[in-house]
């Protein structure tokens, strides 16, 4: 999806930075999400290094850390662009015209679902459903919920000339 | 003089947080002693933001409120809609599980307290699991996660197992779109969902809980951790819960972005931090679930509803309600629908009612077309079914499912055979891959509906066939219900797949 846009240089974490940022969670029952989330937090996606160190604090095979991470859409290879717009495609939000809404966003940053745009700034992912569905269009930036939105609602969130 | 501003997504979504914080600078301006208390919504979503202010003769509202309104809402100039309690909306409800909600500041558990909060746990610390259990299968709860099993019978399958270890797991992964009642409680009312789940783990011998909660909902993992603190700190929590001499704690634990671990087995297994592929039933969760023990496995709502069933009693619940769905449904109305929002009433209210009387018809104002409910496994219903009384079994009957008590509403202008093909996709997408009918059905409906699309004569008779094969062999809810919109649309909505043929012909 991302053919267009070179992912920027992914930090790689050495070992012991990894197993510091995941020890706090050892005592949980089922703690490999929230491990996974952790680290995503922090190098803002799960690096590739991360999989052995899971792999070896938990006493799972590599091939099943792998499988998990890959497993969830939550969980990225590469980090994203410096914002993450993510854009309801669901059927409440289809119903108010959800769907040109979304496809005017793309093509304004011109990019793809799953793309980011060539400058690094942002990255546009779809999401099924925000809870916001009595007012949508609905879309959330960095965590921030908005309604009822259209493109030139999102252009002007993003600071980019309509 | 106090003045009530949502911290509610919805209403931040439209707005809240500019407004209150207008509000606040606004005050301090004119130095006037304002005290701003962030509440939950009451559920008029297309009045969010909805400011109340009470300056001494109750909480009258006024919404939607803009930033630029506030000078003259703290002048009095600005029209207001009344008492927030005698609107027709809230007049015509019946909010049992919902009656704090939107009313209360949403962290303060005094104010909980004051309003009803913690009685419900305290007769159950009085009584005995068997009685708790019954109080339960009593009220006529059934799963409003949208299975509607009985949830008394759930509990006590895991009151009576035999286990060093049982669990109390909320399904909090509210995934379908048109539904958002699990997070309008979680945010505006956390303790009813706390105090319901440890009233659960006294009933069934349970010590641990966990709430899986959808990463999609960063407002409601905030709301619902601190409410998770302040409990603790308070002793709702922790080893004694209430000076009870019985244990109960719990954790909130954040999905990751997969529709399909709103499937309770494949929520157990993200919860173990697997892969959120779907078990095979039996084991039953209630008899081997997180972890391999005992577990509970249950709808935010349905906890969220167990507090007042023991404040009030078993019976005052059991007496609302239609036939075999007692109590009340949480009716979410969205979509393109004029006054959308959360709707509590008692089963019963027909589909047309809660459309066109409840909702206003279209916020389009074109003439609806069709409403799709519970959710993207749900059927699309036409108009002609608005008789249909909302209910477990009525639906049923008329080939729909209530599901989660969510309404998506669409007017003339939508097209079914793309809904059909957005369904198909949909499963495709979110599909874990265990079972065949969904990984590679939802693939071959998307290519089907596409045929059909084109011109293909022989294909509405392919795609019937395939979702038979989907509802009759797939392991759980997403391939097995996934058929439910598609061949809605195919058979209640046949123009919109013959234009398609006509056109391409």
């Amino acid at each position: 999806m991302l053919e267009h846009a070179p992912a920027p240089a992914a930090p790689s974490p050495a070992a012991e930075e990894i197993r510091d940022v995941v020890r706090p969670f050892m005592g949980l029952e089922g703690p490999l999400l929230p491990m996974l989330h952790a680290i995503q937090e922090v190098w803002g996606h799960v690096p590739q290094a991360a999989v052995p160190v899971l792999a070896d604090l938990l006493n799972l095979g590599r091939a099943e850390v792998h499988g998990v991470i890959s497993f969830y859409h939550d969980f990225r290879d590469h980090p994203a662009g410096k914002r993450v717009l993510k854009i309801c495609r669901a059927e409440a939000c289809q119903a108010v015209g959800g769907t040109g809404v979304a496809q005017a966003v793309l093509d304004r940053l011109g990019v793809d679902w799953h793309g980011t745009t060539p400058d690094g700034a942002v990255t546009v992912e779809p999401v099924y459903c925000l809870g916001l569905c009595a007012c949508g269009p609905a879309a959330m930036l960095d965590g921030r919920v908005i309604g009822r939105i259209d493109a030139d609602r999102i252009a002007a969130e993003l600071g980019v000339s309509a | 003089m106090k003045i009530w501003v949502p911290m509610d997504s919805a209403a931040k979504a439209l707005g809240a947080d500019d407004v209150a914080r207008a509000i606040a600078r606004e005050a301090a301006v004119r130095g006037l002693d304002v005290q701003i208390i962030r509440n939950g919504t009451r559920g008029m979503i297309w009045l969010e933001p909805l400011v109340e202010v009470d300056a001494g003769e109750g909480r009258i509202g006024y919404g939607a409120v803009t930033p630029a309104d506030v000078p003259a809402l703290l002048d009095g100039r600005l029209n207001s809609l009344g008492p927030v309690d005698m609107l027709d909306w809230m007049r015509r409800q019946t909010r049992l599980t919902f009656a704090r909600c939107g009313v209360i500041d949403p962290l303060d558990l005094d104010d909980y307290q004051a309003h009803g909060g913690l009685a419900g746990l305290r007769r159950a610390i009085a009584m005995s699991q068997a009685e708790i259990v019954k109080e339960v299968f009593d009220s006529g709860l059934r799963g409003r996660g949208g299975a509607g099993f009985p949830t008394g019978i759930k509990w006590r399958t895991v009151s009576d197992a035999v286990a060093d270890q049982k669990y109390i797991v909320c399904n909090a992964d509210e995934g379908d779109s048109g539904t958002f009642a699990d997070r309008m409680i979680m945010e505006g009312d956390p303790f009813t969902l706390i105090e319901g789940m440890a009233i659960a783990g006294l009933g069934v011998g349970a010590t641990r809980g966990y709430v899986y909660l959808r990463s999609e909902y960063p407002d409601a993992i905030r709301v619902m951790e601190a409410a998770v603190v302040i409990a603790r700190q308070r002793g709702m929590l922790g080893p004694d819960v209430l000076g009870s001499g019985r244990a109960f704690d719990m954790q909130i634990r954040t999905g990751a972005g997969a529709y399909v671990c709103g499937e309770e087995t494949s929520l157990l297994n993200s919860l173990e931090g697997k892969r959120g592929t779907v078990r095979a039933k039996p084991p039953l969760p209630a008899l081997e679930g997180f972890m391999g023990k005992p577990t509970v496995v249950n709808n935010v709502i349905s906890l969220a509803t167990v507090p007042v069933i023991f404040e009030k009693g078993a019976q005052h619940y059991a007496d609302f309600g239609l036939g075999r769905s007692r109590g009340t449904v949480t009716l979410q109305i969205a979509g393109n629908v004029r006054h959308g929002g959360l709707f509590e009433t008692a089963f019963g209210m027909t589909l047309g009612e809660v459309v066109n009387d409840i909702g206003g018809g279209t916020l389009s104002g074109h003439p609806v077309k069709a409403v799709q409910v519970g959710g993207p496994l749900g059927a699309y219903m036409p108009v002609s079914k608005f008789d249909t009384p909302m209910g477990y079994e009525e639906f049923d009957q008329k080939g729909g499912l209530i599901g989660h008590a969510g309404l998506v509403v669409f007017d003339d202008t939508a097209d079914m055979l793309q809904m059909a093909r957005f369904a198909m996709e949909f499963c495709a997408v979110e599909s874990c891959g265990k079972c065949t009918p969904c990984r590679i059905g939802a693939v071959r409906g998307v290519e089907t509906i596409d045929r059909i699309a084109n011109g293909d004569p022989g294909a509405a008779a392919l795609l019937t066939d395939l979702c038979e094969t989907m509802k009759d062999g797939s392991l759980c809810a997403l391939g097995g219900f996934t058929p439910y919109p598609v061949m809605s649309a195919l058979t209640q909505f046949p123009d919109d797949f013959a234009t398609h043929k006509e056109a391409a012909e």
